[in-house]
């Protein structure tokens, strides 16, 4: 059986108040951590737990956490990034409408860990059910003396607040959260200074995903050598995949690491296939900013191996044959979906979310658009697939933080792996206008239009 | 394409000053800028959108000039500088719930609405946009409808015409 360790009680009744939820063995880690173990105990089980980032880079969150600068005399902070909006990634939402108390646990052993004494929670605004109920589970934490002054007697303190977003895709990037958390406009900050020296207001800050901080329970819990055992090399515990598109159960898995990805498409215990009968055209494994692959590279790595779902497996290839853990968010594409319609969407995506800081970004994602625009309706010529791979290769590498890379990376990975979809397209305009929705001639592109 | 309008002046009753100080008191002295954000969502569930004046007051409540009002005002997407319909319905229009017939929803609130993305049906009552994705791909079609974003999942055009029905009903008994 696979082993959970954040939804273990997510269908008990219940569960989103703080009595079940102690009921259920929560805010052990709390006690534990607080009565029995220094802040550096904390951080050390944290990185022999092997943990990487939830939130999209997979950094170890360990190693991120060691990094802190401990000014005498200035505040530090923890931030939780609950901004959620790679497209294909719900898991966060998920995750706080359920069991809100497993983030504020998360967020007081992190916090102590880390010696900050008020962090901060960014949701973005759009999720206003979900700071309600996670305002809640703040109000009773606090009212169960987890929360406020001298927490169970250690002498530590803590306040955690909510704070909302304002619709921006960009400050789920943690320099652009921060100065949205400030009040300003989410543009992305130049690097260095890191958040781990100079973040919120100036003073040391970590910034980390909803998803991670909650899996800092178990590994206080259980120690960090346990949540290691789970999973394959540096791909260690358990990650919250959102699935989505054409599946029969799309939805939230918890799932161990190192599962391979053709068990999680069509295993009943996971998505249990593609839907309405179709076939599997292509998959998105981590979120809308990875590599698109076809199904061939999506169960098998180049090399012919059985592809896991570890970050090590998922970006076997590089980009030429390989893709990345990103956010977890895994959407599935049926035989009838069209590509290049889908590239254009994403690619409208990134240019209505660019901050517009940085030219190859604000333009290049613009100038995609147009040209992918042009040829998903008719109006392309052969040269346009030059042209956006020109443009992409441009973006990428050359831009103030990751969105602009994250905008070319699809474009790139669309052409490499289906050109012959693109050339249909510009080869066929008429069909391609009256085809907005599907591409049922892909198995055989020249066969007559039905 | 924007504009921001102005508006008669407005009044910020005792109540919502009184939640703009809660929200202040969540940050260290000084940085009382942090509070913009949430304080522009609490004007906008109050007014509905945010005029110049009522910007301005806000600036003045933080301290802070009004044009770092304005800036944060126009570059998220969630705060309206024009007047909407009372219900504006935002559907996603994301990569992911495309694949699960988002664009068809989208084309059947426009039918069943009979207004283009943006405009207000003549009654006051409706407007509708596509937004990007809401973070509940895998249970497209979605939409929301603030200023409680209440959330509505699976979307068939079924539920949509009931969900407008119902709030033609509402807005009527109020
Ligand atoms: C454009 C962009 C959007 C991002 N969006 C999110 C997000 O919504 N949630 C998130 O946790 N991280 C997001 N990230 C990653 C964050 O910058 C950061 O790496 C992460 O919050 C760190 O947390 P972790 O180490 O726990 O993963 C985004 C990065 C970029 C470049
Ligand atoms: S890459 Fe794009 S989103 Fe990032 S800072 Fe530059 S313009 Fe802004
Ligand atoms: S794509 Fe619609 S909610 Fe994510």
């Amino acid at each position: 059986m696979a082993r959970k360790l954040l939804l273990t009680h997510i269908d008990v009744p219940g569960i989103n108040t703080l009595e079940v939820y102690r009921q259920k063995g929560g805010y052990r880690a709390v006690e534990k951590a607080l009565k029995t173990m220094s802040p550096d105990d904390v951080v050390e089980e944290v990185k022999k737990s092997g943990l990487r980032g939830r939130g999209g880079a997979g950094f170890p969150t360990g190693m991120k956490w060691s990094f802190l600068a401990k000014p005498e005399g200035v505040p530090r902070y923890l931030v939780c990034n609950g901004d959620e909006s790679e497209p294909g990634t719900f898991k966060d939402r998920f995750l706080m409408t359920k069991i809100p108390h497993a983030l504020i646990e998360g967020m007081i052993v992190s916090s102590y860990a880390l010696g900050a004494n008020t962090s901060y929670i960014y949701i973005r605004g759009e999720m206003m059910p979900q700071i309600r109920i996670v305002e809640q589970a703040i109000a009773e934490a606090k009212a169960a003396g987890f929360l406020g002054k001298n927490i169970l007697g250690s002498g530590y303190d803590l306040e955690i607040y909510v704070q909302p977003g304002g619709g921006a895709y960009i400050c789920g990037e943690e320099t652009a959260l921060l100065e949205s958390l400030e009040g300003k406009r989410g543009n992305p900050r130049i690097k260095p200074p890191f958040p781990a020296v100079a973040g919120l207001y100036g003073c040391p800050t970590v910034v980390n995903n909803v998803e991670s901080i909650a899996a800092t329970v178990p590994i206080v819990n259980d120690g960090g050598e346990e949540y290691a055992k789970i999973g394959i090399e540096r791909s260690t515990g358990t990650k919250l995949i959102s699935a989505s598109g054409n599946l029969v159960r799309p939805g939230v898995y918890e799932i161990e690491l190192g599962l391979p990805v053709e068990e999680f498409i069509y295993s009943d215990a996971y998505c249990g296939g593609i839907a309405n009968g179709k076939r599997l055209k292509a998959i998105v494994a981590g979120g809308s900013s990875v590599p698109i692959l076809p199904t061939n590279l999506a169960t098998t790595t180049a090399k012919g191996e059985a592809r896991l779902m570890t970050y090590e497996s998922l970006a076997d290839g590089g980009f030429v044959t390989g893709t990345a853990m990103g956010s977890g968010g895994f959407i599935a594409f049926d035989e009838d979906q069209c590509i290049v319609r889908n590239t254009l969407n994403f690619t409208r995506f990134y240019h209505h979310e660019s901050c517009g800081q940085c030219s190859p970004c604000r333009e290049g994602t613009g100038w995609m658009e147009k040209v992918l625009h042009k040829i998903e309706y008719g109006q392309g010529d052969v040269s346009d697939i030059e042209l956006l791979w020109d443009i992409q290769r441009k973006i990428d590498g050359n831009t103030i933080c990751p969105l602009g890379d994250a905008s070319a990376w699809p474009v790139a990975s669309a052409i490499r792996h289906f050109r012959d979809e693109f050339e249909w397209h510009i080869l066929h305009p008429e069909e391609s206008q009256t085809r907005n929705f599907g591409l049922a001639h892909y198995a055989d592109p020249l066969a007559p239009v039905v | 394409m924007l504009s921001i309008q102005e508006n008669m002046t407005v009044e910020f009753t005792p109540a919502l000053l009184d939640r703009f100080a809660d929200v202040v008191s969540r940050y260290p002295e000084g940085k009382q800028k942090s509070a913009l954000l949430p304080i522009l969502h609490l004007v906008q569930a109050d007014f509905g959108w945010l005029s110049v004046d009522a910007m301005d007051k806000v600036a003045l409540f933080l301290q802070i000039k009004p044009i770092e009002v304005y800036e944060v005002a126009s570059f998220y997407s969630m705060y309206f500088l024009q007047p909407k319909g009372k219900y504006v319905l935002e559907i996603c229009r994301t990569g992911p719930c495309c694949l699960v017939g988002a664009e068809r929803m989208m084309q059947h609130l426009e039918n069943r609405l009979g207004v283009k993305e943006g405009e207000v049906t003549p009654d006051g009552l409706f407007s509708w946009r596509g937004v990007e994705c809401l973070a509940a791909c895998g249970f497209g079609p979605v939409l929301q409808i603030g200023p409680e974003y209440t959330f509505y999942e699976n979307l068939t055009a079924d539920s949509v015409d009931h969900l407008i029905d119902d709030l033609k009903q509402k807005a009527k008994n109020q």
